[in-house]
């Protein structure tokens, strides 16, 4: 099976721009195997965050699937297409990457 | 587009936010030092501490049920003669406080009428291990001490932070330089005494139940600045990791539970039961061990009788709805939200990388022979020798952090070297240098080496798959050393997977290598071509790194 993910990038100060990439799956799968899948073998400049991977304990990989607001890692993959974005309400860092960190838990001053 | 590095100072700087990390901030902070805690991902969920799920092993002594001594023999037996008595006894001996601390501070362990509950689990001679239900072990560890950290304001935390290398002043070390990736600005910190708890390494394999964040980060770091490693050769597998069908929002060392309580029977991809093949028995009951589970499922497949994917069926298709909802609780319904109903299909498990016993030398009190240098947790090698006791890790990371806080807040007090600058200029040099735009993947290359690692360095090992091994680890460093990617961008994933790249080439090098120079088999370390435990080789291995090649000594084990 395929998706096309269309995926929203750009940092802060860009004209945000959309990419397209076909991915291959298997049922079950989900998002963030997609976006890894595009990392390894299309561009590894693109920008995710996350770091259990499996176990959705981390909580870091929130972002907007098809409008909505879901965990990459828990998000099913599905044939057609679907739109990938950074979360709308906190401070881009750079493509799906946000600044997700209580203010207290940043470098301040950078 | 380089910009200026930013410099912090401290008393004590801590390196990793797990288990170990926190405890060892909020130790040195109780002990009135300045505490700067950082860590590559988010503070407290970047690592193995807030994935645990199962069980915590300490020796009780309420109702007169158990002892740390009882522990500390079970923890030397496990080890399989190569643990640091002194480190193996520090854990369980200082187990119990922790235990009760967190505790004290509302992690909320399972309790029936009054008294902590304890499970049994492999390898103790008791019911031993506390837990918090269900299945929540580990983020409510994390959270409580996350909660903790908050209420002292002498402790600064900073997230997103990649240390990628300690900064020494004659030998000293005197604190850290990284990559600060949401702005790609390079930071240098200024410390009295610094502690590396940044966990394991198991993300080196392909198959794994790691972060991302966890592949050997504190040994590279480490033994860059003088350290020495011990046991690295020591990598536990976990036999019945998940395969397939793909299974989200669940870490894949869940089945253990599902064993202990229902059995359950390991089947090969004819589905026909084959422990009884490699000399143990299953009979849809858990008996085999994990070493013998692990030699039978990777021979299954190596005679071409794996699963579909590369493993093992495990199945509980016997198990009424009713058993299996016993057993598993809302398991259940996460297991049917990714569309596996347990009545009518088995599902396919695999031997997964899972805990590392080696790391860091360190003595008793947390201290590397590098002055200003501590280490902890998983990053700390000696405690479990050859093998760990399930239940062991997160005391270890409680027990070992508290350790380095204390030691490391008497060390800043001591008045170690202060830094300047010439100790940070190195490495943001290092840092900035490189090509503006990677002309390779490195995310792909992640992939080849977590290839190599399970292939030629897995739970079976011989002199040509290590050798191999050391080989292809080798070409891929050798690649990586014309290509790295400039810092500046915001979020450089790529950046981060060089660095990463670097980092395991290196920390790979030093399991092969061990593991090659140890002929015998011995705990977790299995070699195919010196079966059997050899009583000359009892003793530890330590590899130190001189003029940037690898050194591997015998040391006879305390006793
Ligand atoms: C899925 C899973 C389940 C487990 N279940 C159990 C169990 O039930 N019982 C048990 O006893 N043990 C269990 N373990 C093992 C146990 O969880 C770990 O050994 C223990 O939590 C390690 O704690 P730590 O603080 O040393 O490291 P971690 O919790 O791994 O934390 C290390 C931190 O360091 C950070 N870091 C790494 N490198 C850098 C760097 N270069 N710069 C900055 N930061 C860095 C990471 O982001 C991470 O946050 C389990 C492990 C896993 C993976």
């Amino acid at each position: 099976m395929n998706v096309t993910l269309v995926v929203c990038r750009g940092t802060p100060g860009d004209a945000p721009r959309e990419e397209r990439w076909t991915v291959p799956f298997e049922p079950g799968q989900s998002v963030l195997d997609a976006l890894r899948w595009i990392r390894s073998h299309r561009d590894a400049t693109l920008a995710i965050r996350y770091s259990c991977t499996n176990a959705n304990t981390c909580k870091e990989c929130m972002v907007r699937i098809d409008g909505k607001t879901a965990y990459a890692c828990t998000a099913r993959l599905h044939e057609g297409t679907m739109r990938i974005e950074p979360l709308p309400n906190k401070r881009l860092v750079r493509d799906l990457v946000t600044e997700i960190a209580p203010p207290n838990e940043r470098l301040s001053g950078v | 587009m380089p910009v200026d590095t930013v410099h912090l100072s401290t008393d004590v700087l801590v390196i990793g936010s797990g288990g170990a990390g926190m405890y060892a901030a909020i130790e040195a902070a109780r002990r009135g030092r300045r505490v700067i805690l950082v860590d590559r991902s988010l503070i407290g969920r970047g690592g193995a501490t807030v994935m645990a799920q199962m069980t915590v092993a300490v020796g009780l002594e309420e109702g007169g049920l158990d002892h740390p001594e009882h522990h500390y023999v079970d923890t030397l037996a496990a080890g399989r003669g190569l643990c640091d008595p002194a480190i193996a006894r520090l854990l369980c001996e200082e187990g119990p406080a922790r235990i009760r601390e967190m505790d004290a501070w509302g992690v909320g362990w399972a309790r029936e009428d009054g008294a902590y509950k304890r499970a049994f689990a492999p390898g103790h001679d008791r019911p031993r291990c506390v837990y918090v239900d269900f299945l929540n072990t580990g983020p409510a560890v994390s959270k409580t001490l996350r909660v903790q950290l908050n209420r002292i304001p002498e402790i600064r935390r900073v997230g997103d932070l990649l240390v990628t290398a300690l900064a020494l002043r004659a030998g000293d070390c005197v604190g850290a330089v990284g990559l600060h990736l949401s702005s790609g600005r390079t930071v240098s910190i200024a410390a009295g005494a610094t502690v590396v708890a940044t966990g394991g390494l198991t993300r080196m394999y392909h198959r794994n139940s790691a972060s991302a964040n966890m592949m050997g980060d504190g040994y590279a770091l480490a033994l860059a600045a003088g350290a020495e490693l011990i046991d690295m050769e020591f990598v536990q597998f976990f036999p019945i990791g998940h395969l397939a069908p793909r299974l989200v929002g669940m870490d894949p060392i869940m089945w253990d539970p599902f064993r202990y309580k229902l059995g359950g029977r390991l089947l090969n991809g004819q589905r026909e039961e084959f422990i009884d093949r490699y000399g143990s028995k299953d009979e849809g009951r858990y008996i085999v061990t994990r070493d013998v589970a692990t030699f039978a499922i990777v021979k299954e497949v190596e005679a071409g009788r794996g699963s579909p994917h590369g493993g093992a069926y495990l199945s509980f298709e016997h198990c009424s709805e009713a058993e299996l909802r016993a057993a598993g609780g809302p398991v259940i319904d996460r297991l049917a939200a990714n569309g596996i109903d347990l009545t009518r299909q088995a599902i396919e498990v695999a031997p997964i990388a899972h805990y590392h016993m080696g790391g860091v030398r360190v003595d008793a009190s947390m201290a590397t022979r590098v002055p200003g240098l501590f280490a902890a947790g998983e990053a700390v090698g000696g405690a479990n020798g050859a093998n760990r006791l399930s239940g062991n890790a997160i005391t270890e990371a409680l027990v070992f952090g508290c350790a380095a806080g204390a030691s490391a807040a008497a060390q800043a007090e001591a008045g170690a070297t202060r830094a300047d600058a010439s100790a940070f200029r190195g490495e943001t040099d290092r840092l900035r240098e490189g090509n503006a735009a990677p002309d390779f993947n490195p995310a792909a290359m992640v992939e080849q080496l977590q290839a190599t690692m399970q292939d030629d360095v897995g739970p079976f090992r011989t002199a040509a798959s290590l050798e191999r091994a050391l080989a292809r680890l080798g070409a891929l460093r050798a690649e990586l050393s014309s290509r790295k990617p400039q810092t500046g961008r915001p979020y450089d994933g790529a950046l981060a997977d060089w660095h990463d790249l670097h980092t395991m080439t290196r920390v790979g090098e030093c399991v092969a290598a061990a593991a090659l120079a140890r002929t015998e088999s011995r705990g977790a370390h299995q070699r195919e071509d010196h079966p059997g435990l050899d009583d000359a080789w009892r003793v530890n291995q330590l590899l130190t790194l001189e003029r940037g090649s690898l050194r591997i000594e015998r040391h006879a084990t305390p006793q």
